[in-house]
């Protein structure tokens, strides 16, 4: 059962990026994969203010991952609360995950040779922080969301 | 074992309040200040781990050997590269006296040391950036109050109404000033944005005027007929802390919304119905005062204008309002003992002429170009020694020709940063300060309604060899024979003797990185202001006595700014939030996200230019030209074209950064003494450029 969601608050995110170098930072990584992404629509004219909305994007954690099954390793792993993430160990950095990912979500690594994303920064949710980019969100415009049913 | 460090990043001059965990000697997290920040970091906060492991800074003393910026260095050791700074420094002093060395830095709570050392040398020539930057706004500050920029802080999260004109602060960012922003939206205030063109500031806006480059003072001014016609303002407040008001009143009656809506491009309406919303939110409305505002020929009457509308709105020490920086004395706590207590100023002219030539300039840091001229006319006296530190005149001040024209009268030239600077490509000797992760730094008040001290304490040990500031400016001054200016050798030590008079110890940092000096935020009582006001009359001026005794008119008659020549443009630049103008360009992570510059240019002037997004374009000044892709935007006035600042170095030992993107200070070419002579400020904005599709376009190409 998925869990967890990033949610964004567009009218208080700025664009500032912070949350893709919070993430890499964190992450360790070197220049060329970026987990998540801040984007934004043209702007337009709304009475009289050139505006936009923002969008942040990172892995969707699929309830029924593409990305899980085609993993020729079993490196790819999706637990009990819905975290898709890949165990480095495992990992031969085939990219068969990004394939199979509708949205080319897994990246590879340069520096490990694997395939890295994002994995809600499980380490820290498990000592019950935040993910990276929430917890340094410039503005605090990210939201770490816990999903309840109704 | 994870272990916290207690720190304030040092990626831009905002100096943020951050926290540190390092573990097995190295740093696994930054994050903002939890007590301050709340964990918010920006971009390059975080890059700062990129930083610390990037080889491509300096990393040890280097001692030039080639010509001026051939790049040929030795490296050496600490002890050779002091004992070489500090004989060159011996001899300037021996033949032309201490006076003859300038020491310029980058301002902010820790210029005190530099300035202790300037002192101690026995030089009064201290200086800094700010004639590049906000010293249009200090000195216009100083007109109306007595005041400085910083003497006073803005309450924007109780705010009703946030105006800015071309201050760009949500991508100039602060951290914790972004947050009040966003606040004060989320509470339904207002925010009015003026710019020449659409900013990630300018989006979040309640109200846009797109204006007309150069015309930010008609507006200022038609926005204070408008209040005044309304009667919008706080008459109580002007009757009882105020001066002039009648001469302005007088003064402004030619410049009335419509003729300002028609010099500014905007509708008049949009601008009346502003002043009738603001007349409703008063006092809590604030008019930020500018930040960079060496523009234009006008910026200082233009600042002047924005701390006017301020006080007609009584805005003053109230909640949502400016309100004065408490200070530790207000909590009953004495403060720091300050560097410069040990050494007492030089008794001697200044000599870029700020308190005798010009004494309407705050003569405390001087204006940093005039340096130039004196070095040129050797007058009022030679001036052969430049010593910067974490300050880049190459890249901060126009026409970096004629700079370097200058500075080939001076016999020694000696940088002290962390990075490659191009003002340090071109000196003597670079003297590698270590990355605010690995140095220590003297402990700093900050006033605001709660002051504290705060402190950076060393996360790690030094990548490279590299030293922090305390250190080199201690090992100067003990070989120059005043080593006693700095009595201690450890930090502990300087901390120590730092915290002496307040009765803290450096232990009680521990526990949040700071010491609050008050719980409670403190108000001064509003009916009792008197004497805060430091100008001659002790009341708030309208008509400046400072300025009028030095024969400069306290209202200027405003003249409409040049309209560019067809095809050319008046070249504007501004910020991004991922980059601290240079300092981060050669940044691996930060290259990542904003490797080079654009420019922005209006889409219809473009379609008759011929020039497509993405296109190749020659950006042409007198003699210098720049090459970068257009972008472009039907948001910014045609008579416009805009890019960040910072880019285009040509410090070869950064690879990412070299070449990449232009340099808009190059193509400022004649503007380093086009000064305003009433504000300090340079005009940055004062250059046409000629724009034109470039030849490097590929038609087709021929692979063989």
């Amino acid at each position: 059962m998925k869990k967890y969601m990033i949610y964004l608050n567009s009218k208080r995110c700025i664009g500032c990026h912070g949350c893709e170098v919070h993430c890499k930072a964190n992450k360790d990584l070197p220049v060329g994969p970026l987990l998540c992404e801040i984007s934004h629509e043209p702007l337009k004219s709304i009475r009289g203010v050139p505006k936009t909305e923002f969008h942040f994007r990172s892995c969707y954690h699929c309830e029924d991952p593409y990305c899980v099954p085609i993993c020729p390793t079993g490196a790819m792993q999706q637990r009990e609360d819905g975290i898709v993430f890949v165990e480095q160990e495992k990992c031969i950095g085939c990219m068969a995950c990004a394939g199979a990912c509708p949205w080319n979500i897994p990246q590879f690594n340069p520096a490990t040779g694997k395939a890295v994303k994002c994995d809600y920064c499980m380490d820290r949710v498990d000592q019950g922080l935040k993910p990276a980019c929430v917890t340094k969100c410039t503005t605090r415009a990210l939201k770490f969301v816990t999903l309840t049913e109704i | 074992m994870k272990k916290t460090v207690w720190s304030m990043c040092g990626m831009c001059s905002v100096r943020c309040p951050i926290r540190v965990e390092v573990e097995h000697g190295e740093v696994k997290w930054i994050e903002g200040n939890p007590h301050i920040l709340k964990g918010s970091l920006c971009a390059k906060g975080s890059a700062a781990q990129a930083l610390q492991k990037d080889p491509e800074r300096p990393q040890q003393p280097l001692i030039r050997v080639g010509g001026r910026g051939a790049g040929k260095w030795e490296p050496v050791s600490w002890y050779t590269a002091l004992d070489y700074v500090a004989e060159k420094i011996d001899k300037i002093r021996g033949k032309y006296g201490a006076r003859a060395i300038v020491m310029s830095c980058r301002g902010g709570p820790w210029q005190d040391m530099i300035k202790a050392f300037c002192f101690g040398l026995g030089s009064p020539n201290f200086t800094n950036h700010d004639s590049a930057c906000g010293r249009n706004v200090h000195h216009a500050s100083k007109s109306v109050y007595g005041l400085g920029r910083k003497g006073f802080i803005y309450d924007i999260a109780n705010a009703k109404h946030l105006i800015c004109f071309g201050r760009n602060i949500l991508a100039s960012l602060r951290v914790a000033e972004a947050n009040q922003v966003m606040d004060m939206l989320d509470n339904g205030g207002s925010f009015t944005y003026v710019d020449v063109r659409q900013t990630l500031t300018g989006i979040k806006a309640t109200r846009f005027f797109q204006v007309r480059p150069g015309t930010d003072y008609a507006l200022a001014l038609g926005m204070i007929n408008e209040v005044i016609k309304q009667e919008a303002y706080d008459k109580e407040f002007i009757e009882r802390y105020t001066t002039g008001f009648d001469k302005l009143a007088e003064f402004v009656e030619q410049y009335d919304a419509n003729w300002a809506a028609k010099e500014c491009g905007i509708k008049v309406k949009k601008l009346k119905d502003f002043v009738t919303e603001i007349g409703s939110q008063r006092p809590k409305v604030i008019f930020h005062p500018g930040w960079m505002l060496s523009r234009y020929k006008d910026s200082f009457y233009a600042s002047r204008c924005l701390h006017i509308l301020n006080v007609l709105m009584g805005n003053v020490e109230v909640e949502g309002g400016q309100q004065f920086p408490k200070t530790p004395g207000d909590c009953g706590v004495k403060g720091l003992r300050a560097f410069s207590s040990n050494v007492k100023k030089p008794d001697e002219k200044r000599a870029d002429g700020v308190g005798w030539k010009y004494k309407h300039f705050d003569a405390g840091p001087g204006l940093f170009h005039l340096f130039y001229e004196a070095m040129v006319t050797e007058d009022p006296y030679p001036i052969k020694g430049l010593i910067c530190y974490r300050h880049d005149p190459f890249t901060c001040f126009p026409d970096v020709g004629s700079q370097k024209d200058a500075l080939d009268n001076c016999e020694l030239l000696v940088s002290i940063d962390t990075h490659y600077s191009e003002f340090g490509w071109y000196s003597d000797v670079i003297l590698p300060e270590s990355m605010f992760l690995e140095r220590e730094t003297p402990i700093a008040t900050q006033k605001g309604p709660k002051p504290r001290f705060i402190y950076r304490d060393r996360a790690i040990e030094p990548r490279f060899n590299t030293k922090p500031s305390w250190e080199i400016f201690k090992m100067l001054a003990d070989r120059l024979g005043f080593g006693d200016v700095f009595p201690f050798s450890t930090p502990e030590e300087m901390w120590a003797w730092q915290l002496e008079p307040t009765g803290y110890k450096i232990e009680d940092f521990q526990e949040k990185g700071f010491v609050p000096l008050t719980d409670k935020p403190i108000m001064y009582d509003r009916d009792k202001l008197d004497g805060k006001f430091k100008t001659p009359s002790g009341k708030i001026e309208f008509v400046s006595q400072m300025l009028e005794e030095n024969g400069i008119p306290s209202f200027k008659p405003y003249e409409s700014p040049k309209k560019p020549p067809k095809g050319r443009f008046r070249l504007v630049f501004g910020r991004s939030p991922v980059h601290a103008h240079s300092h981060t360009i050669n940044n691996p992570y930060l290259h990542e996200l904003m490797p080079e510059n654009t420019l922005w240019i209006n889409k219809r002037v473009a379609a008759r230019l011929g020039i497509e997004e993405g296109d190749w374009v020659d950006v042409v000044g007198d003699s210098q030209i720049g090459t970068i892709r257009a972008h472009l935007t039907e948001f910014i006035h045609p008579e416009a074209v805009y890019t960040v600042h910072g880019f285009g170095r040509q410090v070869p030992l950064q690879s990412r950064a070299y070449h990449a993107g232009m340099s808009d200070q190059k193509l400022q070419e004649g503007l380093l003494q086009m000064m305003d002579p009433a504000g300090g400020g340079l005009c940055l904005c004062e250059k046409f450029v000629t724009v034109r599709r470039s030849p490097r376009n590929p038609r087709r190409r021929v692979e063989l």
